[in-house]
């Protein structure tokens, strides 16, 4: 009894530390940007599963750009531009055609998965993954990708909560018919909303490909349907969201740490610890927010 | 708003959804074609070869048959609950759950139990574990407020890891991935096409596909599914338990993809593999879109992406065969802008 609360107290006193916080943080990114992308998007009323699809796409633009011209800044805007991309599609589905949102986003995602596996044979004969590339590696603290999370979360909760464009794109998100009357365009703001949301969410697919230096196929494994529940469980609010997804990363980071140290607990279930505080917090957390009155309305 | 793939009858109605399903399927081979450009490759011999190697000889029309049967069963898993408002993609932990329960159960059996036993107790345990998974995603959503879509994909995940870690730690015999083989009795008859795996299974699924769609538009319960997929205030009105009405048709559905599960293991493998199945939950979700729910053309729809699936091996020698699963989701992408506001997943948002 005394030996195993000795390991846990070593255990936690372990994580204590500076490359422990490096890891949450590393891990936190694609978390964070996708669900701040997805918050703004659904915001302006679109439901939105095609995150995936956009980490994925995102994560491949940005390592194809960095074999080719071994640019990160070039990489990162590359995949905010395929983020975007996927975010046009979903607009164009929704907004013009009234296709099904949730039936678009998991044909995006079936797409994202075929599309860039396909590429990656088309441009480097491999299956599974792409050629290294001179990424970000390891680093955190001197990252650019670490301190443009930071920037666009602060940027994403000012946005929605104080600007002119915050205004519309909540109200076109609650009440389209009411805002439409007060002269504002409800098509012109969702696709603006979504463009900005899926370049975002696009940023954090860099995240993936960049620390790894280098495309893995299906490399998001789930995150972006892991980050649209973190959305749902910060209530829609982009401060709450990125506190959601903080937890998500520490808890990833903890199951990490737990495999290396080598627990005794089984490594299949550790795995699951995301996803598992994720299903609890859905099933406990009722009513901490309300989703935007519109939301999957279509045009 | 048209919710949920209501029957709106018609000719009319019928004609939008065959024309739909036509330009998506143009549509896809267009974009298929530049993806075959792209590849060096040319696009006239990629679809000469994927239909010669599906419907042209009778080993590919058998594997067409094989792989349909169980994207029969998942695509009903993603209509029944689409009727009444629910999305389910989570047939794929459904599936696996039913699978890991089916083989074990399979497996157990005293050797000597005769097939017409074994073959139905192994299939109910499938079905079993299937609709217990479906029923509480259902009641999640039902009870708790927790959205369908992200509990299903969470689900899937979680399954997914305690197969594996429950086939590490008991179940699985050897060196290999896989479970102890279910006894003679509760194995699918091949149907012996030269070759292909096609299993008596197929009969399973099209017993299935007639029972859902006399479930869909003869039977009480599926009325109040249809009802409440076209509007759960109206239907609580009426002195429906929505609530417990959409458990029954998550559970429905679990059991459905369970079978499915059942497919697998019974028909094929013969045991629970790890990676069983992979993606034939996700794809039921394309076959029942872009049939629009509808039982008889679940059916018609499941050959169509079990034709593309098996032609992808056919032209892996031309073109990577992750074409067919982009030409899968262009389907899903065009069939669902063709339709457009005509209908609608209905109550998507929660």
């Amino acid at each position: 009894m005394m030996d195993a609360v000795a390991a846990v107290v070593a255990f936690v006193a372990a994580l204590a530390t500076v490359t422990f916080v490096e890891m949450v943080v590393r891990i936190t990114v694609p978390y964070l940007l996708a669900a701040l992308g997805g918050a703004i998007t659904e915001r302006a009323g679109l439901v939105d599963l095609a995150l995936e699809a956009k980490l994925l796409f995102g994560a491949f633009t940005a390592a194809a750009i960095a074999h080719d011209t071994g640019s990160i800044a070039l990489a990162i805007a590359g995949a905010a531009v395929a983020g975007a991309a996927v975010g046009a599609v979903q607009a164009l589905w929704a907004i013009r055609l009234g296709a099904d949102q949730i039936v678009t986003g998991v044909a995006l995602n079936l797409a994202a998965y075929g599309l860039t596996r396909y590429l990656l044979q088309v441009m480097y004969g491999q299956g599974s993954n792409s050629p290294r590339i001179d990424g970000i590696g390891a680093k955190v603290w001197s990252s650019p990708l670490t301190w443009l999370a930071l920037v666009l979360t602060a940027v994403a909760i000012v946005m929605i909560a104080r600007t002119r464009l915050g205004l519309r794109v909540r109200a076109v998100g609650e009440r389209p018919d009411a805002t439409a009357a007060a002269g504002v365009s409800v098509a012109g703001t969702r696709l603006a909303a979504v463009l900005v949301g899926s370049a975002i969410a696009g940023v954090g697919g860099a995240q993936l490909s960049l620390v790894v230096n280098g495309f893995v196929a299906e490399m998001s494994s789930g995150r972006g349907y892991v980050a649209l529940a973190a959305v749902i469980m910060g209530g829609w609010r982009p401060a709450w969201v990125a506190l959601v997804c903080l937890g998500f990363g520490a808890a990833e980071a903890v199951q990490v740490r737990m495999q290396s140290a080598g627990t005794g607990l089984p490594p299949e279930l550790v795995r699951l610890l995301p996803y598992l505080l994720a299903l609890v917090l859905l099933a406990t957390l009722r009513g901490r927010g309300r989703a935007p009155a519109a939301l999957g309305r279509g045009a | 708003m048209t919710p949920s793939g209501v029957d709106r009858g018609g000719d009319g109605a019928r004609f939008a959804e065959l024309r739909a399903a036509a330009v998506a399927l143009l549509a896809a081979m267009a974009a298929g074609s530049l993806l075959i450009i792209l590849a060096g490759a040319s696009p006239l011999e990629v679809w000469r070869t994927l239909v010669a190697r599906t419907f042209g000889d009778a080993y590919g029309a058998g594997q067409v048959v094989f792989r349909a049967t169980p994207l029969v069963l998942t695509g009903l898993a993603v209509a029944v609950p689409l009727r009444a408002g629910l999305f389910n993609i989570g047939a794929e932990g459904q599936m696996i759950a039913a699978a890991m329960c089916c083989a074990v159960v399979g497996a157990a059996l005293p050797a000597a139990t005769p097939a017409l036993l074994a073959l139905p107790v192994a299939m109910a345990a499938a079905a079993v574990a299937g609709g217990a998974v479906g029923a509480a995603t259902g009641a999640l959503r039902a009870y708790r407020g927790a959205h369908e879509v992200i509990v299903a994909i969470l689900l899937n995940a979680i399954i997914a890891g305690v197969a594996l870690w429950l086939g590490n730690q008991w179940l699985f015999v050897g060196e290999a991935t896989r479970t102890a083989s279910v006894v003679e009795g509760a194995r699918f008859a091949e149907l012996g096409i030269t070759g292909s795996s096609a299993s008596s299974s197929v009969v399973v699924a099209l017993v299935a596909a007639a029972a859902v769609g006399w479930l869909q538009t003869r039977s009480t319960i599926g009325f109040r599914w249809r009802m409440i997929g076209g509007g759960p205030d109206a239907a609580l009105a009426a002195g429906i338990s929505v609530a417990r009405d959409r458990v029954s048709a998550m559970a429905a559905a679990g059991a459905l993809a369970g079978l499915a599960g059942a497919h697998f293991v019974l028909g094929h493998k013969h045991a629970f593999e790890e990676g069983l199945g992979r993606g034939v939950g996700f794809l039921g979700v394309a076959v029942a879109l872009l049939a629009q729910g509808r039982a008889a053309a679940i059916v018609v729809s499941a050959v169509l992406f079990a034709a593309l699936s098996q032609g992808g091996l056919g032209v892996a020698e031309l073109v990577p065969k992750e074409l067919v699963d982009v030409l899968q989701a262009v389907v899903v992408l065009v069939a669902a802008a063709t339709l457009g506001r005509t209908t609608s997943v209905g109550g998507g948002a929660r």
